[in-house]
This record gives structure tokens, sequence and C-alpha cells, in this order.
């Protein structure tokens, strides 16, 4: 028997986006499991699109994926807070002034 | 629109609609029986993906042949009412789903067919087939797409499943003779540009088999005499038990309505 | 990045203490936020979630067999496209299930493991058999119902990937509870034969859809801390409750007759009041003697174990290519 190895391994996971209608970014919908990444689009065109809820897929093997870590996010993500100016609706511009 | 066929002609046309309805009735039918007991969970749902368009198919090619009938009959009493040997469908059809891997080389044959019939025949001179074609079209491309991947990975998956997918290629070739054997109304409809003709199609239809067999590292089996004409109600055993389950409750209940 | 969830824990655990780390968690629930897959959570919270998440699909999975064993004898081709998509449906809910579970950290074989060795349980009502046409119908309209009714409320569980999979879920449920009654309309304005076809299925399937809600409040284990989790958000009485108010007016307008003689309507509580559902029946089912529990787990190991070889083809298949790819790019 060749690649005894692979035996009962189970199918890598991937993680699924969807791209619902054109111009539209795609979106994390889910996960599922394929031998490969061809089988993977078959799979989420049968689980994610069963009722024309895409355009374009995207599959993307699970452990490729790098996520921050929920204890660095103040770090990460509160030092954007206070820094209002980056907003337009931070500015005051009289209404005499227009288009801007 | 073209006129509606009458008479002889039109005889011809309903028996020749009923032979692809048919082939994906019955095709579509065999797949319905894995629904919940395929090899993983999301085998179950492309499969029932693939069942669901061949249904879909199926009503369509069935109301058109009642439509030309002009007898009244619908989808329902095409499909469910008819006799045994007034199913004109490909055997291979109707041939068992053994395992995953018998499956799967059913479809393959099937699949590239259809595919190769349905291309020539989005330009069919009869418009409603035409229009059938066209959307089926779609559909049987994206069935190649899933069976043929398939027939890859276990052609080329391990010894084990390489001689399973091998045996159930000799076991099934031999009805595929059947699906190229051009008779009277074949030759007929092809003359008059309502469907391609059979050898057109069964080149394109070898050199694509080829193709996916030689990427699936499988061997091409020797053609043998056909004995099966399926196409003109001559069935294996297994049609009368597709038949029996499948009427059941049109037979047991006549005349209700569901 | 989901099954590396569990190794976060360690950094930050030492740093806050397992008290205040759970008061944090706690405070974020009460605020309605949503737990995601890498925070920190309580164990007791994951292995419910665990728990709960995997039984409701193996639920899904299990259920595809009693409906899906009508596919082939679906009586007109409408009816079997709808069969087949509903059928679709509940294996496509396993997967977003099975999807969901394994965020928490456990994987779709371990899960398939603990269904086919009889470890994990799965709603007990797919235990039951579907004799007739009309059991497909009694299915959709009841168990769907019933299953929406236990939904609704989980789309807003505080676990994440659990209130999105629901989302999707119920969003496609409604679907299956519609030609359900659909089904059983056609059933009941039909011939005397098929009147009496759908009453049977009525019979069959009214009890076990109410045992659906789980024990009554006073005997259950797990609510306590399910609702202080925001995991459950109404108790089984509740929802059984509800369930009987949507559903006894439905079976009115099918003219057909709910199997429960102490089933009235209380006008002054505005509520129906019913039966004594037996308790013992349901223990019965759930510890494995109901009608069909052999019958459907050995569905499932057969089609598990047959399916072995074609998994690992295609596994194999992968590292050949992977191994091509190697060779080619040297």
């Amino acid at each position: 028997m060749s690649n005894t190895m692979e035996e009962g391994r189970e199918w890598p996971l991937y993680e699924v986006f969807v791209r619902a209608r054109g111009g539209l970014d795609h979106k994390h919908v889910g996960s599922l499991h394929a031998s490969d990444a061809r089988m993977a689009i078959d799979h989420a065109r049968d689980l994610y699109t069963r009722r024309q809820e895409g355009v374009s897929i995207w599959v993307v093997p699970s452990k490729e994926i790098t996520a921050s870590d929920p204890a660095e996010t103040d770090s990460l993500f509160e030092p954007a807070r206070d820094k209002i100016y980056r907003h337009p609706t931070f500015y005051e511009i009289p209404d005499e002034v227009k288009t801007l | 629109m073209s006129a509606a066929p009458s008479g002889a002609a039109a005889q011809d046309l309903f028996r020749f609609v009923l032979r692809l309805g048919d082939l994906s009735l019955v095709l579509g039918q065999r797949l319905g029986e894995w629904v919940g007991h395929a090899p993983a969970l999301e085998e179950d749902l492309g499969l029932a993906n693939v069942a669901l368009d061949l249904i879909g198919q199926a009503r369509l090619l069935l109301t058109y042949a009642g439509e030309i009938e002009a007898k009244g009959r619908g989808e329902d009493e095409l499909a469910f009412l008819r006799e045994h040997g007034d199913y004109f469908n490909a055997v291979l059809a109707e041939q068992p789903n053994g395992d995953f891997g018998r499956t799967i080389v059913r479809q393959v044959l099937i699949d590239a067919f259809q595919l190769e019939l349905y291309e020539r025949m989005a330009t069919s001179t009869d418009e409603r087939l035409a229009a059938i074609a066209a959307k089926s079209v779609k559909e049987v491309r994206y069935h190649l797409r899933y069976s043929s991947d398939w027939l890859v990975r276990l052609g080329d998956g391990t010894e084990a499943s390489n001689a399973r997918v091998q045996a159930a290629l000799e076991a099934l070739w031999p009805y595929t003779v059947e699906l190229f054997a051009e008779d009277e109304l074949d030759r007929s409809m092809a003359d008059r540009g309502v469907a391609p003709r059979l050898s057109d199609v069964q080149a394109a239809w070898s050199a694509r088999i080829d193709a996916i067999l030689a990427a699936a590292t499988l061997q091409r089996p020797k053609d043998r005499p056909h004995a099966w004409h399926g196409k003109r109600g001559q069935h294996s055993e297994h049609l009368g038990y597709i038949l029996a389950e499948m009427q059941h409750l049109q037979r047991t209940y006549p005349g209700a309505r569901w | 990045m989901y099954t590396q969830a569990l190794d976060t824990l360690g950094a930050e655990a030492a740093s806050l203490g397992e008290g205040a780390l759970e008061q944090r968690f706690l405070a974020r629930v009460d605020a309605e936020e949503k737990i995601e897959p890498k925070d920190w959570m309580p164990a007791r919270y994951r292995n419910t979630l665990i728990r709960q998440i995997s039984q409701h699909a193996h639920s899904e999975i299990v259920g595809m067999l009693p409906e899906g064993n009508w596919i082939t004898r679906a009586p007109t081709l409408k009816r079997k496209a709808i069969l087949i998509a509903k059928v679709q449906d509940e294996g496509g809910h396993g997967a977003y299930l099975y999807s969901a579970a394994e965020t928490l950290g456990v994987s779709r074989d371990q899960l398939i493991d603990q269904l086919l060795s009889g470890k994990a349980k799965y709603s007990s009502i797919f235990n039951y058999p579907t004799p007739t046409w009309a059991d497909v119908g009694a299915i959709g309209w009841l168990v769907d119902g019933a299953a929406i009714m236990n939904q609704i409320p989980l789309c807003r569980c505080s676990y994440g990937p659990y209130a999105r999979g629901m989302v999707r879920v119920c969003r496609e449920e409604s679907f299956h509870q519609r030609q359900g009654y659909d089904l059983m309309l056609h059933l009941a304005r039909g011939t005397p034969e098929q009147k009496r076809m759908a009453q049977e299925a009525l019979n069959r399937w009214w009890w076990p859809a109410l045992m659906m809600f789980g024990p009554s409040d006073a005997n259950s284990t797990h609510s306590g801390d399910s609702q202080r989790w925001k995991i459950k958000r109404f108790s089984n009485d509740e929802l059984r409750q509800k369930f009987v108010d949507f559903t006894v007016p439905q079976a009115k307008f099918l003219d057909l007759s709910v199997p429960d003689p102490l089933l009235r309507w209380d006008e002054a509580k505005q509520m129906h009041t019913f039966g004594p559902i037996d308790w013992n029946e349901f223990d019965q089912v759930l510890k494995g003697n109901g009608p069909c529990n052999v019958e459907r787990l050995a569905a499932r190991r057969h089609a598990h174990a047959e399916g072995q070889w074609v998994r690992d083809a295609a596994s194999a298949y992968a590292e050949k290519q992977r191994q091509r790819a190697i060779t080619q790019a040297a």
C-alpha cells in the first residue's frame, strides 16, 4: 500500500470567502473540509452558495491564516481611538464653503 | 416560433425527447439514493446538487414531450405512469450505484456524453430543445468537473482506489456503446437538425474521456459489441426495481394529487 | 487558525488569573458582546458549547436519514426536487455547525467519532420511523417548526460562530417548515386515504415534537449555566408552550385533530393547556431504545466506513500533487 501516512487522516480545513455580488468584497462565511483547494472550491459552492449567495469564491487553508491575539486588542486597536482628527466630521467648515 | 410538428414527425420527436428526459430522470433517481450516505458530508451536498440539476432537466424535457404528444400527459404522468418498455434511457443510467467509485465512473461517462450532446444541441432547429440544451449545458459542465476531478483523485490516489475504479470502468464500459449506436430515430433527428450526429458526439466524447482517463492513470477498456437497447425500451433488470420504488405512490393511489 | 485557539490561553491566563478573566468574560456576555474563538472563555462554557453545537450538528446529519429514504419514492418530480433540496440543506446545516464547533478546538473527526461510538447524543426525534409519505410533511411542519422555535433565540447566542451559523440555518429553515405544511395541506385536502395518512402522521409526530424542547424546566440540568452565559435565552417550557400555541391553529386549518384529549384553550391565561408528556418514552429513546436508534447509527457508521477508501484516496492524491509541485519547482 502506498501513502500509508495519508490514510485515516482528516481532510484539511479551509476558510471560505464569498463575494455576494459584483463590486463587493469577499466576506468570510465559514469553513469546510476538502482534500485539495479545487475540491474546496466545489464544496464551498455546494455549501455556501446554494441560494445564489455568491458570484466568486476564495478558499484559504485555515492553517495559513494568522490572526491577531485578543490579548493584544488594547495595544493594537485602542491607540486609534483618540485620533479623531482623522475623521472629516472633526472639522467645522463654514456653510458658505461648498463642495468640500 | 417554429410550427409544432405533427403526425409521424411529432411521434419521432416525442420519443427522442423521452430518450433525453429519461436519461436525466433515471440518473437523477440513482443519485438521489446517495443523499445521506456519501463518503463525506460535503459529498452528500455535491451529489444532491447534481441530482437536483438532473431532475430539473427531466422536468423540462418530460413537460415538453407531453406537449408534443398532446394527449394531456404532463411531466408526472410521463415520469410515474409509464410501463417499463416505454422508458427510453440508455441502460447505463439505470446501473446500480455500487460504491462511490462506480457511481463516479458512471457519472463521468454520462456527463461527458450530455456535455457534448447539449453543446451541439444548443443550436438545434427545435427552439425548445435548443433552449433546454443551452440551460442544461452549464449544469452538465459543472457535473463533469465534479465527476472527472473525483475520477482523477480515485484513479491516481491509492493502489486500492485505482483498482476499484478500474474495475468499475471495465464493468460499465460495455454500456457506453449504446449511447452512440445510431438508429433510425437518431438519424432522422440529425437530418432535421434537431440533434447532432451521434458520430460527432462520439468522437468528441472519446477524446475527452481519453484525456480524463490519462490524468486518472486508468486504462481505457476494449470496446465490446453491445447487446443493450434501452433507447428502444429494452432494459436491464435494474429498471424494474427503480420504477417499483419511484412509481409506488402514484400507482397505489391512482388519481391522487400531491 | 481555529485549532490554535487553545494555545493563546496560557499567556493571558498567567497574567490575569482565572477569577479576573472569568469576571471580564461575564461582563462582556452581560454587555451582549460576542465571544470569539480566540477570546478567553471558561472551560465549562467551551465544553457546554462543544456539547451543544456538536449534538445539534449530529442531529442534522442523522436527520437526513428519515426523510432521505423518501427521496426515491417522492410522488411527483416537484416534490422529489423539494425533498432533495431539503435533505441537502440538513447536511449543509450539519456542516455549518461542525464548522462552528471546530472553532472551539475540536476536530470534525473527533466529533464524528463521538457520534459513531454512541458517546454523543443527537435529537431523539430522528429515532422515530417515517413509514408513509405524510411523515415527510409532518417532519417539515412539526419537527422543523419546533427546531425553528429553538433556533431563533440561538441567533443571538453569546458565542459568535454559533450565532452566525444559526442565522444562516434559520434563514433556510423556514423553507423546510413551509414545504412540510404545504405537503400536509395537499394530503388533508386530498382523497380520504391521503387525509388518513396525514392524520396518522400527526398522531405519530405530535408528542415527539413536544419532547424536542427537552425536559421540563424543573428537571433540566443544563439550563442555569446556559442562560447565565446567554447561550440559551428561553426555558424549555416557555418554548414548548409557544410551539403549541402556534401549531394548534395550524392543525385546525388542516382539519386534523391533535392527539391530545386534554388539549384546550385557556381563555383566562390566553394559552393552550395540554396533557402530560410521557417522559419515560423520552428517556428510553434517549438511552438508545427508540424504534430506530440502531438503524440510524448503523446507517451513519456504514456510510463512514464505506467512505474511508474514498477519503484516503483523495488525501493520497493531494499528497502526490504536493510532491509533484515540489519536484517541478526544484
